[in-house]
């Protein structure tokens, strides 16, 4: 459950870190390809070694549509519409690694915000990437 | 469990440069607020009313240091964790009745502190070591659960 206040805080952050979505969504991709190295099995495709190219625009997209989301929360079902098909019926990914994506996410933000990521910060961003996964997952069955 | 030379080098470097007062306290507040059902196991720890009462909340910031302390054992015995947690592993199950799960929250918190405490040095790698070491550590507080 989100509060008014909670909802623009998270906006407000994510409004804030649009114009760094690449270097954010790039960190927190590394971070989950290292802490779960099972996660990397869904990029054989693609090249993500640090500073890759790939790496990078695919953090971006991540992080665009995490920020999309934000702005307007009680739509994330009609905002994340085309995201679920496409997680559901192309990707097909096993919805635990959205937990993990999401905790590297808030590590994310950790090491960028400092202290600024206050405990109230951090419970609301963690309900609505909890949110954001939930919704992107329900086309999956 | 093997630990690698980067690991042990890695946790003993974090270890050495935390301040066990102001990170315990805040890591055991940031999960009262970011886990609020967390706060059933502090009932007569007084004020949990907010986010900002539990931050200035002295019981739970001591409570926190002692904690982390707690975590030095296993910094001081990686190769022995298990057998090093045995009695306070039965403690939380058979005196203090905590959902083993809880474990995991915690240190989820930790890693939250930690990263905002080192900002760019908490890199994917660092995290991953410390990962492993907090995951070996809630394992064996949850071995003694029957």
């Amino acid at each position: 459950m989100l509060s008014a206040r909670e909802k623009e805080l998270i906006a407000e952050i994510w409004d804030r870190l649009t114009p760094v979505a690449e270097d954010i969504g790039a960190e927190a991709l590394l971070r989950m390809f290292a802490t779960e190295p099972g996660s990397k099995t869904y990029f054989s495709h693609l090249d993500i070694s640090p500073s890759s190219a790939h790496l990078r625009s695919h953090g971006k997209k991540i992080v665009l549509a995490i920020a999309e989301g934000a702005k307007d929360i009680s739509q994330l079902a009609v905002t994340l519409g085309p995201l679920q098909t496409l997680h559901a019926y192309q990707l097909r990914i096993d919805p635990t690694n959205f937990k993990f994506f999401s905790h590297c996410m808030l590590v994310t933000l950790a090491a960028h915000m400092r202290n600024d990521f206050t405990p109230v910060a951090h419970a609301a961003m963690d309900k609505y990437l909890s949110a954001f996964a939930a919704v992107l997952a329900e086309k999956f069955r | 469990v093997v630990w690698t030379d980067f690991e042990r080098a890695t946790i003993a470097d974090i270890f050495s440069k935390l301040d066990y007062e102001a990170v315990g306290g805040a890591t055991l507040a940031r999960c009262l607020i970011v886990y609020p059902w967390t706060q059933r196991y502090f009932g007569n720890f007084g004020n949990l009313y907010n986010a900002a009462a539990i931050m200035g909340n002295p019981m739970i910031a001591k409570h926190g240091t002692t904690i982390l302390h707690g975590l030095d054992r296993a910094v001081k015995n990686m190769d022995n964790i298990k057998a090093t947690y045995a009695e306070l592993s039965v403690l939380h199950s058979e005196k203090l009745h905590v959902d083993p799960d809880n474990f995991k929250l915690l240190s989820d918190c930790l890693t939250i502190v930690v990263a905002a405490q080192l900002g760019k040095a908490f890199s994917g790698e660092v995290q991953a070591a410390f990962q492993k070491f907090l995951s070996v550590v809630v394992s064996a507080l949850g071995k003694q659960y029957h």
